[in-house]
């Protein structure tokens, strides 16, 4: 039986992304599909598969992301979708440990990445908020019918502010870490 | 020549592929060499396995017509990275007995 799930993930909530799939999976939800803030699952064996996702550096269609995927299948690895650059992976558990990364880079990589993404976006937010402000003073009662607009922006940059602070602690505490081991 | 200590993964990888091995045989040859305790995450071998093609110390073989399997062996060069990596390990393990009277039993 196939059933669809919604649920939001930040770039930088990617673990506890990859640990809601794995918890769906030992439950014998496999994830078969995804989209925007989308999952498809398909009922199976409990604990059948491990799921992994990954922030690519190139879109999935391009030439280097396709011989890595390649590469990963030859591992008996699944590419089971992907979401602009993220990639939903999966092998099943009889066929081995199912670890992408045994360094620690591309873990503070992704954090560094997280970080940046979100220094992007908190001025666009900050810019647009500033233009509600802006027209709230300038037109008469036009604060009133914006209202659902600024608590979105609060929400949204709260979410982005967090996210900030979390991936900027992530990787300093990795980065500490890389100091003394490998 | 250079002087850089070799990661843990690079060392056996590099080991590995003394005769040609493809990406999985590469996994499970580290896994068996080192008793299970390396671990060879798919990602980090395919990053590995990229930076060393780059490097020339190995070199992807042609592959048969009937396998999608690419295979890929050691060079001189990859050979003499193993011996200088060979010689400064035996001096972090001569230090390490000297200073602590052969420990580690």
């Amino acid at each position: 039986m196939r059933f669809s799930a919604h649920r939001l993930f930040f770039a930088w909530d990617f673990e506890e992304e990859e640990q809601w799939l794995n918890e769906m999976a030992s439950k014998g939800m496999n994830l078969q599909g995804v989209g925007f803030c989308k999952y498809v699952f398909e009922e199976g064996t409990p604990g059948e598969y491990q799921y992994h996702i990954e922030w690519l550096k190139n879109r999935p269609s391009h030439p280097e992301s396709i011989s890595y995927i390649q590469f990963l299948e030859e591992a008996d690895v699944e590419h089971i979708g992907s979401f602009k650059k993220w990639v939903y992976l999966r092998k099943k558990r009889s066929d081995g440990v199912f670890d992408l990364y045994s360094d620690l880079d591309t873990r503070i990589d992704h954090f560094r990445r997280a970080v940046r993404l979100s220094l992007v976006l908190l001025p666009l937010i900050l810019v647009y908020m500033g233009y509600l402000v802006y027209m709230s003073i300038v037109l008469k009662g036009f604060w009133l019918s914006a209202i659902p607009y600024y608590a979105m922006f609060i929400v949204l940059l709260g979410c982005i502010g967090f996210g900030l602070v979390k991936s900027y602690r992530a990787y300093r505490r990795l980065k500490k870490e890389r100091i003394m081991r490998e | 020549m250079e002087n850089i200590a070799l990661t843990e993964a690079v060392y056996y990888i590099l080991l590995s592929l003394y005769k040609p091995l493809h990406g999985y045989g590469i996994m499970q040859n580290v896994d068996q060499l080192s008793n299970g305790r390396v671990k060879l995450a798919a990602g980090t071998l395919y990053g590995a396995i990229s930076t060393l093609l780059e490097k020339g110390w190995i070199k992807a073989l042609p592959s048969e017509e009937n396998s999608r399997k690419k295979e890929y062996q050691i060079t001189q060069q990859g050979r003499e990275a193993v011996d200088r990596e060979i010689i400064r390990l035996k001096e972090l393990v001569a230090n390490g007995e000297m200073v602590t009277g052969g420990g580690g039993k």
